[in-house]
């Protein structure tokens, strides 16, 4: 199998549904000719057309409204915003109509429209490059939320979002694009967008981590691993619908969790994966449920020291689990 | 709300602390961080400052006391506020007599974790009986596995002992015969039992006299009393003294400390004395056996035993493969299994299949010993220190050279004084001729 980076991953998804599926189409900033500021449509202007990679205005709220209007034509169009930063202006388009066409139309008119945006910080991209807004999403019913953490996930997670008959938002972890390494097989498969994964097995207590933040979970659970805790990795990769069998169960077995996400702390994914276990693991907990996130400051800050001071990392995610583990 | 002083924990393994002197009286006013007391432990003394602002509520262990870390010692809160409601932990005292907190028969489980209920209730646990190692002696859900589980196990073989000689390691002596630390199954008592000489004196019950303390013997102590005595009665036990001229092994100490020092080791005099055991072992390897009644068994591997002391008694890590390393190899090794010793870091296989002894028992100043054999094990060599001392030499002049008494003690039913000695001699031609 190939060894590729995660936005590799990401391209071939694409490549492979637009060659599979003539409905699937691309649009966005700087999309076309350029092949988007992070690469991830590279060529595929050269090899799709102008008609099927289409370079939008700068306007998020038109991208996804020309999305979400395609989708109730029965196409399957695949919306790329920037940055995740830049999705506040079609926030009404995602939570007021993608979200609820299914139900007010009584399941007359679909919406099968994926919305791809880069998030997450620690890339010195300071303010509007850098935010993550998965927590906006994850509380509207109609909506998935689908964050992957390596190339084999992202490529078959993206799959199955072009595929979705519902508005799936796409985020990918920009640090990790060319960080984050991995096999992946040639030609068509698909990731189920709903289960998370066991990625590590350990039994003294758990780590629930996505996107980038997985990436630096498991390589604390390696590190911590040596001085004799046994630390079990979950990555949740679908935000919504919440797994809240896999988080539970996780849990029932060790007793302890560690949620990790790189947004600000409070009413964080994080405050969600909290009160799952309350609710249906609380007799086999032995330690409270700990949170690792960033503080509650309005941004990631541009100074290098204090983007550091803003973003979890490994180092932290080790001095959390052990305190945790010591418990 | 009162916020509760607490007897930290002052180390790694520290576990209990003596409350030295308290700074304040009850009623006092005290600042966060002002000196409040004074703990001293085995390892430090220090001031514990105030945990917050306030007035001293209650003193909760007198001076003198000592407690467990995680213990609660003392409330500090606002002027006329009752103290927490049920410091019970770690005085029930009125001041009037000494707590013995450690002893407590039902004392304060602290906070108990859901899981840790609901494993108590299906396993039907009374968790006083659990030993908590979480935060403050919480009793976590693995203590109460593990407990659940060595019950288990006690049921079902009641004569095991309930810790695995393996987590033992701080207990581990140099007289305890490998072989019954770690192979399973206690070997059979011979068919003839040799009489003892005298019978020992029983156990003496009661309270002690007017003059007298009673220390338990129990754990590491019961340990080396029974291996030591086992020994001896396994063991015909002769010792043979040799002398050694330490000049030339000076010398190349000196030489080359620093050299060694360069790549991260400490060259210390145990390097030499195994390197010319080693020697010595190659020469005359009947040395290196073991006594098994109808045969001896010759052991091709030497490995050295070399015995380490603690604070709380002696552990024997292993050399393994000694024959097959360096003086820096050796050295290397010898510095990195004593600090783990001493951190009592080492793994089970670092301290089993030894071949023969060593204990450098001029470490601590003695000139001359006559060591118990390590069992299974034919011979354990004891080295003296190395004392600058006159000597008449070959050509009958008078000179002053550094000197070792090394002693062997050997098990003669494998051994003759001459074969021993003809070992010593090899031993004592390595070092003299060191380089």
């Amino acid at each position: 199998m190939p060894e590729m980076t995660l936005i590799e991953a990401v391209r071939q998804g694409l490549d492979e549904e637009l060659a599979r599926d003539e409905r699937v189409f691309i649009t966005g900033e700087d999309v076309g000719k350029r092949g988007g500021v992070f690469r991830a449509t590279l060529g595929l202007f050269d090899k799709y057309g102008p008609n099927r990679i289409i370079d939008s205005p700068l306007a998020e709220l038109s991208i996804i409204g020309i999305g979400i209007g395609a989708a109730l034509y029965g196409m399957r169009p695949v919306c790329e915003i920037q940055f995740a930063d830049f999705i506040h202006p079609a926030f009404n388009q995602i939570v007021n109509e993608a979200a609820k066409m299914y139900y007010r139309s009584d399941g007359t008119w679909l919406v099968p429209l994926t919305i791809r945006a880069p998030y997450g910080g620690g890339i010195g991209g300071g303010l509007y490059h850098s935010q993550s807004v998965e927590a906006f999403f994850t509380h509207v019913p109609g909506l998935k939320v689908v964050i992957p953490s390596n190339p084999y996930d992202a490529k078959g997670l993206l799959k199955s979002a072009v595929r979705d008959p519902n508005p799936v938002l796409f985020f990918e972890p920009k640090k990790g694009y060319r960080l984050i390494k991995g096999e992946v097989p040639e030609g068509d498969y698909t990731v189920p967008i709903g289960p998370a994964r066991v990625s590590r097995e350990g039994h003294d207590l758990t780590v629930f981590a996505y996107g980038m933040m997985h990436y630096y979970a498991l390589k604390a659970a390696e590190t911590v691993a040596a001085e004799g805790i046994d630390v079990e990795v979950v990555d949740l990769r679908t935000l919504l619908p919440v797994d809240r069998a896999a988080i539970t169960a996780s849990v029932r077995k060790t007793g302890k969790a560690l949620i990790v996400y790189e947004d600000n702390l409070t009413m964080g994914y994080g405050a969600e994966v909290a009160a799952v276990l309350a609710d249906e693991a609380f007799p086999y907990l032995d330690a409270p449920v700990k949170r690792l996130a960033a503080p509650d400051v309005p941004a990631v800050p541009f100074s290098h020291a204090l983007q550091d001071w803003f973003m979890p990392n490994a180092d932290k995610i080790i001095t959390a689990i052990r305190e945790l583990a010591a418990f | 709300m009162p916020t509760n002083v607490i007897m930290p924990q002052l180390g790694e393994s520290v576990v209990e602390g003596t409350v030295s002197k308290w700074l304040k009286e009850e009623g006092d006013s005290v600042t966060e961080f002002e000196p409040l007391l004074e703990v001293n432990t085995d390892k430090v003394d220090t001031e514990v400052p105030a945990p917050a602002s306030g007035v001293v509520l209650k003193l909760l262990v007198p001076a003198g006391t000592t407690v467990k870390a995680g213990a609660l010692i003392a409330v500090i809160g606002q002027p006329g506020e009752a103290p927490d409601a049920a410091p019970t932990s770690a005085a029930s005292g009125n001041g009037h007599h000494t707590p013995a907190p450690t002893q407590t028969a039902k004392r304060d489980l602290g906070f108990i974790s859901p899981v840790v209920a609901k494993l108590a209730d299906e396993y039907k646990v009374d968790l006083h009986q659990i030993k908590g190692t979480g935060t403050g002696g919480r009793i976590t859900k693995k203590d109460v596995l593990a407990y659940v589980e060595r019950e288990k196990e006690r049921e079902k073989a009641p004569a095991k002992a309930e810790v695995p000689a393996w987590e033992q390691v701080g207990d581990g002596d140099l007289f305890r015969p490998t072989e019954l630390q770690f192979a399973k199954p206690a070997p059979p008592e011979p068919v003839v039992e040799a009489q003892p000489v005298r019978a020992p004196a029983p156990p003496r019950p009661g309270s002690p006299l007017p003059g007298e303390d009673f220390i338990p013997v129990e754990g590491m102590r019961k340990l080396i009393a029974e291996h030591m005595v086992r020994s001896k009665h396994t063991s015909p036990h002769v010792t043979t003294v040799f002398e050694a001229d330490m000049s030339r092994v000076m010398a190349h100490l000196d030489k080359n400390k620093d050299q060694f020092a360069r790549d991260g080791v400490t060259l210390t005099l145990t390097a030499y004395f195994i390197s010319a055991m080693v020697a010595a072992l190659k020469a005359v390897p009947i040395v290196n056996s073991q006594w098994a009644e109808d045969k001896i068994i010759l052991k091709r591997e030497i490995n050295i035993g070399m015995a380490v002391a603690l604070d709380e008694g002696l552990i024997v890590p292993v050399i393994k493969h000694a024959d097959e390393k360096s003086l820096l190899g050796l050295a290397r090794e010898i510095n990195d299994l004593a600090k783990r010793a001493r951190a009592k870091a080492l793994r089970p296989d670092e301290i089993t299949g030894g071949t023969f002894t060593l204990t450098n028992h001029g470490v601590s100043g003695s000139l001359l010993a006559t060591p118990i054999i390590n069992q299974p094990q034919t011979g354990i060599l004891g080295a003296g220190l190395v004392q600058k001392r006159v000597v008449v030499t070959s050509d009958d002049a008078i000179a002053i050279r550094p000197m070792v008494y090394l002693t062997l003690t050997f098990d003669h039913r494998i051994l003759d004084g001459a074969v021993a000695d003809r070992f010593m001699a090899k031993v004592k031609a390595t070092l003299e001729n060191w380089g």
